[in-house]
C-alpha cells in the first residue's frame, strides 16, 4: 500500500509541476467569462447557456488531462530508463501500475475540484441556488468515469508503441462511447443480421461512459439522482476500471521492459 | 508549432485584406458571415433554434435516433403562434419503452419527463414562472439570438423571440427592437408586421397603429401569395381575425365580416369562422334595427 501511495504521490507532483492543467483551467476561465460578458436583451440572469459552455469545456479538458497524463506514464519511465531502478526496489509491477493509476486518478480528481469550484462560483453569481447534492453527484460521477478512462489509457500504454497513438485511440474511444453509447442499440436494431448482433454485442460489452454525463441535469436544474442508481453507476465504473487494470497488470507482468 | 503560427499569420493577413475590401464595398455584416460559413449557417441557425426548444423542455428532447413525430414543430414556436403545429403523438413518450436494461438504467441519469419552461421547468410549477421578472423562459434567448445572427432571414426566429420577450418577460421594448431588426433584414415580412401589431395592440393598447401594421401585413401576405402555402394561411388567418376583432370592437361589422371571409379561406376549420360571421351578421342586423328605432320620432 505504501508503495502504491509513493508512486501515486510522484504522479500528482508531476501534474502540478507541468503547465497543462493551469493552461486548461485558465482557458476555461477566460472562455466562460468572455461568454458571460455577452448581454442578451438586457437580462443579466440568463445562466444556462453559460453553464452548458463551462461544463462542456470542463468535460473536454478533463478528458485531455486524464488521457494525456496517463498515456505518457509507462512509456516515459521506459524511455528515461527510470523504470529499472524503480523496479529494483521492493515494488512489484502490479503495485507500480496501481500507483500510476491511483496517482493519475487523484490528479484528475484535484483538477476536477478546481474546475467545478470555478463552475460553482460562476453559477452562483447569477443563479443564487446552491444545489450541493446535484453538484456532488455530478463531480463524483465525472471522476469515476475518468477512472475508467485512466485505466483504459494505462492499458493502451502497454499495447501501443507510442504515447501519441495511445492518446489518439483513447480519445476516439472515449468520445465514441460518450456520443454514441446511448444510441448504439437503436442503430443496431435498424441493421440486418449479422451486423445487428455484432453492434448489439459491442453495445453490451463497451463501458457506457455516457451514463456518467449528467450535464443536462445540472444545466436545467433537475432534481438529484436517486442514490440507488447513483451507487450502481459508481460500482459499474469501478468494475470496468478493475477489468482494464487487471488486463494491464497481466500484460505488464509478461512484457519485456527493454 | 512554428508551422501552425506561420499558417495562422498568413491566414490573418489574407483575411484582413479581404475584410478591408468588403468594408470598402460597404457590405453588410451578414454578407461577411455568409462568405465565412456559406450556406451551412442556415443549418447552424436551425440547430440553435432547435437547441432553444430543447432548453424550453429543460433538456427533455428527442435526438435523431428517437421518434420525433411529436416534435416536428418546435413547441416554443407553436405556443407562440408563430408556426402551425405539425406535431402528432405523445410528446411525453418519444423515448418509447427501453430496449434493454442498460437503456432503462441510463434513463435515471438524464431528463426524464416532459416539461415547459413557462410552466416552471424541471422542478415543476411553484417556482418563478416569471411573467414579471423574466422567469425561466429567458434561458432560450441566447440560442434564439445566435440563430438570428446566423440566419437573419429566418423569420420564425424573430417572431418567436418577440413573443416570449413581450408575453412572458414583459419586455415589449426589446421585443419591438428584435422585430425591427427582423424587418430590416426581411423588408415587408407579413409575419413580423403581424407580431409587431400585436405589441401595439396587446401591450401598448394602441389600436390605431396595430390596425395599420396588420393591414400592411395582410396586404403583403396577399401580394406575396403567401396565403397559398400552409404557413402563410396560418398567419393570414391570425391577421384577418385580429383585424376583424378590431373592426367589431369599433362597430364596423361589415368590414369585420369581410376580414372574417378572408380568415375563412385560410382556416383549418372554416365552419368555426362561418359561425362567427353569422353571429356578426345578427349583431349587424340588430344594430341596424336599433339605429332605425332611435331615428323614428
Amino acid at each position: 500500500m505504501n508503495n502504491i501511495a509513493a508512486v501515486a504521490a510522484v504522479v500528482i507532483k508531476e501534474m502540478y509541476r507541468r503547465k497543462d492543467f493551469y493552461v486548461l483551467l485558465i482557458l476555461t476561465v477566460l472562455i466562460t467569462l468572455m461568454l458571460g460578458s455577452v448581454s442578451f436583451y438586457h437580462d443579466d440572469k440568463i445562466v444556462r447557456y453559460l453553464k452548458e459552455a463551462c461544463l462542456l469545456l470542463i468535460w473536454i479538458f478533463s478528458l485531455v488531462i486524464a488521457i494525456s497524463v496517463t498515456a505518457r506514464q509507462i512509456p516515459f519511465e521506459k524511455e528515461n530508463r527510470t523504470i529499472f531502478p524503480l523496479l529494483a526496489k521492493p515494488i512489484s509491477r502490479t503495485e507500480l501500475l496501481l500507483g500510476k493509476f491511483v496517482g493519475c486518478w487523484l490528479a484528475c480528481g484535484i483538477a476536477l475540484v478546481c474546475f467545478y469550484l470555478f463552475f460553482g462560483v460562476i453559477t452562483q453569481s447569477r443563479e443564487h441556488d446552491w444545489q450541493l447534492v446535484n453538484y456532488f453527484q455530478a463531480i463524483t460521477l465525472h471522476w469515476f468515469m475518468l477512472g475508467v478512462v485512466v485505466a483504459l489509457a494505462l492499458l493502451g500504454s502497454l499495447i501501443f508503441a507510442a504515447p501519441s497513438s495511445n492518446t489518439t485511440i483513447c480519445f476516439v474511444l472515449a468520445a465514441g462511447a460518450l456520443l454514441m453509447g446511448r444510441h448504439l442499440n437503436k442503430v443496431a436494431l435498424q441493421m440486418s443480421e449479422p451486423g445487428q448482433s455484432i453492434v448489439y454485442s459491442i453495445y453490451y460489452v463497451m463501458p457506457h461512459l455516457e451514463i456518467f454525463d449528467v450535464r443536462d441535469l445540472i444545466i436545467h436544474n433537475w432534481p438529484a439522482i436517486a442514490w440507488g442508481p447513483y451507487s450502481i453507476a459508481l460500482a459499474y465504473a469501478l468494475v470496468y476500471s478493475g477489468l482494464f487494470l487487471g488486463a494491464a497488470s497481466l500484460l505488464f507482468r509478461r512484457k519485456a521492459l527493454n | 508549432m512554428l508551422l501552425l503560427l506561420t499558417v495562422c499569420f498568413s491566414l490573418a493577413t489574407m483575411m484582413e485584406v479581404r475584410r478591408q475590401n468588403r468594408n470598402d464595398n460597404n457590405r453588410q455584416p451578414a454578407a461577411e458571415m455568409d462568405s465565412l460559413v456559406g450556406d451551412s449557417r442556415r443549418i447552424f441557425a436551425n440547430t440553435f433554434f432547435v437547441k432553444a426548444d430543447a432548453y424550453f423542455h429543460s433538456g427533455f428532447y428527442p435526438t435523431i435516433f428517437d421518434n420525433q413525430e411529436s416534435f416536428k414543430t418546435a413547441h416554443m414556436a407553436a405556443d407562440a403562434g408563430a408556426a402551425a403545429s405539425k406535431n402528432q403523438g405523445d410528446e411525453t413518450a418519444f423515448m418509447g419503452k427501453p430496449h434493454d436494461f442498460i437503456e432503462a438504467f441510463s434513463r435515471d441519469f438524464m431528463p426524464s419527463h416532459h416539461t415547459h419552461l413557462d410552466e416552471g421547468g424541471a422542478k415543476g410549477p411553484g417556482g418563478d414562472l416569471g411573467e414579471a421578472s423574466g422567469g425561466k423562459v429567458r434561458e432560450i434567448l441566447p440560442w434564439l439570438q445566435l440563430s438570428m445572427e446566423l440566419d437573419p432571414h429566418r423569420i420564425e426566429t424573430y417572431t418567436v423571440t418577440a413573443y416570449w420577450l413581450r408575453n412572458r418577460m414583459g419586455k415589449d421594448a426589446e421585443a419591438e427592437e428584435c422585430l425591427r431588426a427582423g424587418l430590416a433584414a426581411n423588408p415587408g415580412s407579413y409575419a413580423i408586421l403581424y407580431e409587431l401589431g400585436r405589441i401595439y395592440d396587446e401591450n401598448r393598447k394602441d389600436k390605431f397603429r396595430a390596425r395599420n401594421l396588420w393591414e400592411a401585413a395582410l396586404r403583403n401576405c396577399e401580394a406575396q401569395k403567401a396565403i397559398e402555402d400552409e404557413q402563410g394561411k396560418f398567419i393570414g388567418e391570425q391577421i384577418s381575425t385580429h383585424l376583424a376583432k378590431l373592426e367589431e370592437d369599433e362597430g364596423n361589422y361589415a368590414k369585420a365580416m369581410s376580414y372574417l371571409e378572408i380568415a375563412k379561406g385560410c382556416a383549418v376549420a372554416p365552419e368555426v369562422i362561418q359561425a362567427r360571421i353569422d353571429e356578426l351578421r345578427q349583431k349587424a342586423t340588430g344594430a341596424k334595427d336599433a339605429g332605425a328605432a332611435t331615428k323614428q320620432p
